[in-house]
């Protein structure tokens, strides 16, 4: 598939969101800061992979995306339940 | 139509970074979920929408990929927000907290 | 709400049959096609999970499964569409201003909704509109986080900026 000039520039845009959120994620400061930034970018990656999937005209991507995207849910979820400690 | 498919790319992929943005910018991780959730929900649902117009007979997956998204996206951010504040992380900034009586559990 | 056992029955029938249908349409829409086998396996997967999920069906009690529940489910879909994109707009403004220009608060709102699925529809939608992020939900109490609160806000006036607009539309289809 041959890309036109404002596809390849989203493209760039969603690598940039990435690399902001990879940024967050290594600075900081606190846990909870991390975890959100790697709920934020679960969801920048659930897209990008529907994006893969047009690139290369595979819908198979299509279902890691939604593995990806659901499996991540769970794992922010059982982070945030660690993070309030034991519970209510 | 694939005119049309790319400004609507191109909006999500903006929106998209624009929350990544925000992530980054905000002073307190309370305001970073709030930026967080929602241009990258609508900046998600958007390209899957521009991806929709490019490949017609994909739409069934894509619906429920976007669905997906629009229901745990908000619930992941609200479960992280509860823990926060059930383990005493104060919002920033001059906060008065207006509650009525609410057992402090 | 005193229920007669025939009543009950009733309503689960109708609750695992909306379970039911909503299990098959998603394994069609995942599936892609409307194969013969494919129909088939889906009608025994959908049973299947009906049969296995029956404890939690309770959870649809609060869902109003008639035709009138209709349209005020598309009105609400058509004003949570609007919110989430005017949501997006305003942080894009607040994100990009070099001042940031943020005013944030915790407040509580109350909501007439009586079922937990109404209670947590209404708490993603103020998740996802304008400057309002859902932190705790007790009872018919939801502690919202406020980018930006408007001064002098207090219980009244916070359900009635931030909630009210869902919940014209969702009384409709959700108790």
């Amino acid at each position: 598939m041959i890309l036109t000039l404002m596809e390849t520039a989203a493209l760039m845009m969603l690598g940039g969101a990435v690399l902001l959120s990879l940024l967050r994620l290594l600075m900081g400061p606190t846990a909870p800061d991390r975890v959100v930034a790697a709920d934020t970018l679960a969801v920048i990656t659930t897209s990008g992979l529907v994006v893969l999937a047009a690139l290369l005209g595979s819908a198979l991507y299509l279902d890691v995306a939604l593995i990806y995207g659901t499996l991540a849910f769970v794992g922010v979820v059982a982070i945030a339940r660690a993070i309030e400690g034991n519970g209510s | 139509m694939r005119l049309l498919a790319d400004i609507i790319l191109l909006i999500g992929a903006t929106f998209t970074l624009l929350g990544a943005l925000g992530l980054l910018r905000m002073p307190d991780v309370y305001n970073r979920i709030q930026a967080g959730t929602k241009a990258v929900t609508l900046g998600a649902l958007s390209l899957l929408l521009g991806i929709g117009l490019l490949y017609p007979e994909w739409w069934s997956k894509l619906l429920v990929i976007a669905l997906m998204i629009l229901v745990t996206n908000p619930i992941g951010s609200s479960t992280i927000a509860r823990a926060l504040m059930m383990a005493g992380v104060k919002p920033w900034k001059k906060v008065e907290t207006i509650t009525s009586e609410r057992d402090q559990a | 709400m005193s229920a007669t056992p025939a009543q009950q029955e009733e309503a689960r029938f109708s609750h695992g049959l909306f379970l039911f249908v909503l299990i098959f349409l998603l394994w069609l829409m995942l599936s892609g096609n409307l194969a013969l086998a494919e129909v088939v396996s889906g009608l025994v997967v959908a049973s299947v999970v009906t049969l296995a999920s029956r404890p939690h069906l309770p959870l649809f009690s609060g869902l109003r499964l008639s035709p009138a529940a209709i349209l005020p489910f598309i009105s609400y879909l058509a004003v949570f569409l609007a919110a989430l994109i005017r949501a997006n707009l305003d942080m894009a403004r607040r994100v990009l201003s070099p001042s940031l220009p943020l005013n944030p608060g915790v407040v509580e709102v109350k909501t007439r909704l009586k079922s937990s699925l109404g209670r947590l529809i209404l708490a993603n939608s103020i998740t996802l509109t304008p400057g309002t992020l859902t932190v705790d939900l007790q009872g018919d109490s939801i502690l919202i986080h406020w980018v930006d609160i408007p001064p002098g806000s207090d219980i009244e006036s916070a359900t009635r900026d931030v909630t009210d607009i869902f919940e014209r539309h969702l009384v409709g289809f959700v108790k």
